[in-house]
């Protein structure tokens, strides 16, 4: 099953849309200004809708089946919060409106902002980065702030576990930073000895995130915390795998100065096929001021006598005003405007279905994780055999079965009807395979995840081209990716050779 | 828990499973002096009650569908086709996750290559990748890229005044600790005055098409003096505006960057919007984010994977030049759904009728006494004009006669306090902008 490129199916002439006729007198173009002919497609509506749609049917997602992609926390996107981001006053409110007109924006983003503060026990957040990645640069870029205010320029290391995204190095880098790579211990924690070893007071700061990418809670958190801390770094906790902790552990009880959330993966706005996402920072009283910005604060207290009658449904009754403000020693800003509202409203709304009870969702998280790792041990090699928090690494490869790779695993599950999990990574375990189930799947799903595995295990000692070919049901079979890097085809269209062109003038 | 599907006695057997008595016993090894802290959160509530409580939220906002909105700076009210919103709203789209494993994610992969060719074309480029967070931060990966380009020797970024406040400030946030110098746009400055700061540490110079003003500025001879010195010419442009005006290709850039929410995306009041990312060829493998490139399966069918992963900060780690993973992934996909609908005629169109329609409310509020219109460079769909009074005062009369008013440029440049930036789109009818003309004429 192949579906022409959208360019292929048009005539010329067609037009998808109508548009209206103009209803002021026409102002001529300026003719010298202007490009010649738009090589855009010329389809119909329904030749459009076709087409998408066709596509739509060539992707798994977790609305059509089992998708336990580890560190992405694929949970299921409740409708309702669709719809209400797509409310009139959310969807078509201009970010420039003034402030007086936008108070029920800002109230949600504002107890939003005092939400994700109180889930992981800080003092101040915000919503501006647009993704973890974004998160991740605002907080090392405010660990950099924090040490220049104080007039520190020695520091310019960060430390990094060697089980740690590649977000993480790739950020310090970024940041102007000098990466210290970690080991990990057998048990799978950091190495404490190697730790304590590597500060010093040219250490800015530690990048860990918490639970491991491993999915395992370090039981020594809180001296690495206190060793980093003790040489006069901050601590950073990628929040990557929040879903573990909520209502378990509070990180900024735990002492850590600062961390990100992801917004698309513990408060469930969609993934949308890689983004949008929103990488929600939250930190200490004492980094607040180094936030990126704008955040939303209070501006004016409400009103201290209720004038309002009780049982009405609105937040916004004898509401403070709020208002959009850089903190005072902020890193910057980071987007345009204030950050990805959509997502904020989408958040909002999940953490208030959830309210206390959110802590259900960790608890079921670590249970599901926990349930489908057992049921795979005696099939599967587990690096770390030990009880999980919300997901868990094995290895995709079997004794004495030459050939048969995590690769070949992850594709055969596709003929199973499910998504393979992350694999290859954490890059300190051989043949990795990342599973994280999530809170919504029911214990039939997981069941029918465990048969497959158990029988793509026989597989691979039975029959092990049938992985090796795999997948046999998809629309396409195994890619050149070879090819698609060395030929290079990033377009469809022809280009006109402009810098040819002005050379030849 | 309505998300939560287990029943009692499927908690029993999975923890007899596991062969722990109770949930709380897996989480031993968080310390104990911490574990299970209180939430203060409100109670739970269900579908109903969250609705009713948004509902409230975005109706006590100022918004497009209530008011006639003139205000742009960076955010445009456009037609959206409802085809759109309803290929968005697939949840096989919008519940998967980046494309990893092509072969269950064509219908992405095949979606952003489309998308690609779709801004190649648009913007005159060989080049473009899958999408940044919005034009602000495509702005500051092309001067990572610049910097990249120049061997981090050329420690010189040329930014134009005209191009968007934020964007200048996201490209400093980026770049701060890098002993980078960012000129240009402290003053105002003609396309010439940018020409005379080039110089052999030049990385990039940078303008905006339109700019922050809404002017088309003249640029011939440019491209031939940044590349003379060796450095790269960026544009920040309107994609939209590039239905009408030529290309940035054409005009001799080297990368085109820019914000994606005109087309097809609503103004949510600041986000989620779409940075997109063209490029000459030569410079693709420089470039940060997902790119989408066409290939063949094992039985030599089309097929589309990512490509050029090698760059990427999964595998490159802290050799990689940016950290960025997600794209704008869902964004692109509505892009590619409105230019498609759009498609070579409607996109045309609505880009003639922005320009009909704003210049038709420029002439008459030229008309106006103790109004200014600023005629002085041809213009798309935003105009600057200078008011006899503080832009917030005569935003606030236009308030209560149902209209969102121009932009205060005074808030960004301190030399045009008194200055509006209006915004005419196709969303506005010869009614909106003559009662928005009557409320003028009334402003003593």
């Amino acid at each position: 099953m192949t579906e022409p490129v959208i360019y292929q199916l048009g005539s010329p002439g067609r037009e998808g849309v109508r548009l209206p006729k103009p209803d002021v007198p026409i102002t001529p173009l300026p003719d010298e200004l202007l490009r010649g002919e738009l090589d855009l497609p010329e389809v119909s509506e329904l030749q459009a809708v076709r087409h998408f749609v066709n596509l739509s049917q060539m992707n798994h997602a977790i609305d059509k089946g089992f998708y336990p992609l580890g560190s992405c926390t694929m949970k299921y996107n409740p409708k309702v919060n669709e719809d209400a981001a797509r409310l009139p006053g959310f969807a078509h409110l201009h970010p420039l409106t003034d402030e007086d007109g936008v108070q029920g924006a800002l109230a949600l983003m504002y107890q939003l902002q005092e939400w994700l503060a109180e889930i992981a026990g800080f003092a101040a957040s915000t919503l501006v980065p647009a993704a973890g990645a974004q998160g991740e640069l605002s907080g090392i870029l405010m660990i950099r702030a924090y040490h220049l205010s104080k007039g520190d320029t020695k520091r310019t290391k960060i430390l990094v576990p060697n089980s740690a995204h590649g977000t993480n190095p790739a950020t310090c880098t970024m940041a102007g930073y000098q990466v210290v790579e970690l080991p990990s211990d057998a048990n799978g924690n950091v190495d404490l000895a190697a730790l304590r070893a590597a500060c010093g007071d040219d250490v800015a700061g530690m990048m860990i995130t918490v639970p491991s990418t491993l999915g395992l809670f370090d039981s020594q958190i809180i001296e690495i915390i206190h060793a980093v801390h003790a040489c006069g770094g901050l601590m950073y906790m990628d929040g990557a795998n929040m879903n573990s902790l909520l209502g378990i552990v509070k990180p900024g009880q735990l002492g850590f100065d600062v961390m990100h959330y992801n917004l698309h993966k513990t408060f469930s706005t969609p993934h949308g096929g890689g983004g949008p996402g929103c990488g929600a920072v939250a930190c200490t009283q004492t980094l607040k001021p180094f936030l990126p910005g704008p955040i939303v604060e209070i501006v004016e207290e409400a009103p201290s006598v209720s004038a309002n009658g009780a049982g009405a449904v609105n937040p916004l009754n004898d509401a403070p005003l709020y208002g959009l403000r850089m903190p005072p020693q902020s890193i910057g800003r980071l987007k345009a405007f204030w950050g990805n509202f959509g997502m904020h409203v989408r958040a909002y709304a999940y953490i208030r279905a959830y309210g206390t009870s959110l802590r259900e969702v960790s608890r079921h998280a670590v249970l599901n994780a926990n349930y489908v790792r057992v049921k795979l041990r005696d099939q599967y090699r587990l690096p770390y055999d030990r009880i999980c928090a919300h997901e868990f690494v094995l290895e995709g490869r079997f004794e004495g079965v030459e050939g048969v790779h995590a690769l070949d695993i992850s594709k055969r599950l596709m003929d199973y009807g499910m998504h393979p999990p992350t694999n290859y990574f954490p890059l300190i375990v051989r043949e990795a395979l990342l599973i994280e189930p999530t809170e919504t799947e029911d214990k039939a799903t997981l069941d029918a995840f465990i048969e497959a595995m158990r029988k793509i295990a026989d597989e691979a000692r039975s029959d092990p081209a049938l992985l090796r070919d795999a997948p046999h049901t998809m629309p396409i079979k195994r890619v050149d990716e070879v090819r698609a890097a060395k030929q290079l085809i990033l377009c469809c269209r022809p280009v006109p050779d402009w810098a040819h062109q002005a050379a030849g003038d | 828990m309505s998300y939560i599907p287990h029943t009692d006695a499927e908690r029993q057997q999975m923890l007899a499973a596991i062969g722990v008595p109770t949930i709380e016993d897996l989480f031993d090894a968080v310390p104990s002096a911490y574990r299970f802290p209180s939430l203060s959160l409100p109670e739970p509530v269900g579908e109903l009650e969250v609705m009713a409580e948004l509902q409230a939220l975005a109706e006590a906002n100022d918004h497009a569908g209530d008011f006639a909105l003139f205000r742009g700076a960076g955010a445009y009210h456009h037609f959206i086709p409802s085809a759109v919103n309803h290929i968005l709203l697939r949840g096989e789209f919008y519940t998967a996750y980046t494309p990893y494993q092509p072969e269950m994610s064509q219908g992405t992969l095949q979606a952003i290559f489309e998308f690609q060719s779709m801004i190649g074309a648009l913007t005159g480029m060989e080049a473009a990748n899958a999408s940044h967070y919005d034009g602000a931060t495509s702005l500051a990966e092309a001067v990572t890229v610049a910097l990249d380009v120049g061997r981090r020797k050329r420690k010189k970024i040329i930014l134009s005044p005209g191009i968007h406040p934020d964007y200048r400030a996201v490209a400093r946030t980026y770049h701060q600790g890098q002993g980078i110098q960012f000129v240009g746009d402290q003053s105002p400055a003609s396309v010439d005055d940018l020409a005379a700061l080039l110089d052999e540490d030049t990385a990039m110079l940078a303008v905006a098409y339109p700019n922050f003003f809404g002017q088309i500025e003249r640029f011939a001879g440019l491209a031939e003096k940044v590349h003379q010195v060796g450095a790269l010419l960026v544009f920040v442009a309107n994609p939209l505006a590039l239905a009408l005006f030529k290309s940035p290709g054409e005009l001799g850039a080297d990368i085109v960057v820019g914000e994606g929410q005109p087309l097809g995306i609503p103004l949510s009041f600041g986000g989620p919007y779409l940075g997109y990312f063209a490029c000459r060829e030569q410079y693709v493998r420089r470039i940060a984010g997902r790119i989408v490139g066409e290939t063949v399966d094992q039985d030599g069918k089309r097929a589309y994977v990512m490509t050029l992963r090698p760059r990427e900060q999964d595998i490159k780690r802290d050799k990689a030049s940016s950290n960025i993973c997600t794209n704008q992934g869902l964004m692109a996909l509505a892009a590619t759904v409105y230019l498609a609908l759009m498609g070579k005629h409607g996109l045309r169109k609505a880009a003639e009728l922005c320009y009909h329609k704003a210049h038709y409310a420029a002439d008459q509020i030229y008309l106006l006494r103790g109004f200014s219109v600023d005629r002085s460079k041809p213009f798309f769909n935003e105009f600057v004009v200078r008011c006899p009074r503080p832009v917030a005062e005569i935003n606030a009369l236009l308030l209560e006669r149902g209209i969102i008013g121009g932009y205060d440029l005074g808030k960004d440049y301190p030399h045009l306090s008194n200055h509006m930036l209006l915004c005419v789109t196709e969303m506005n009818t010869r009614y909106e902008i003559d009662s928005l003309v009557e409320c003028l004429r009334d402003v003593k």
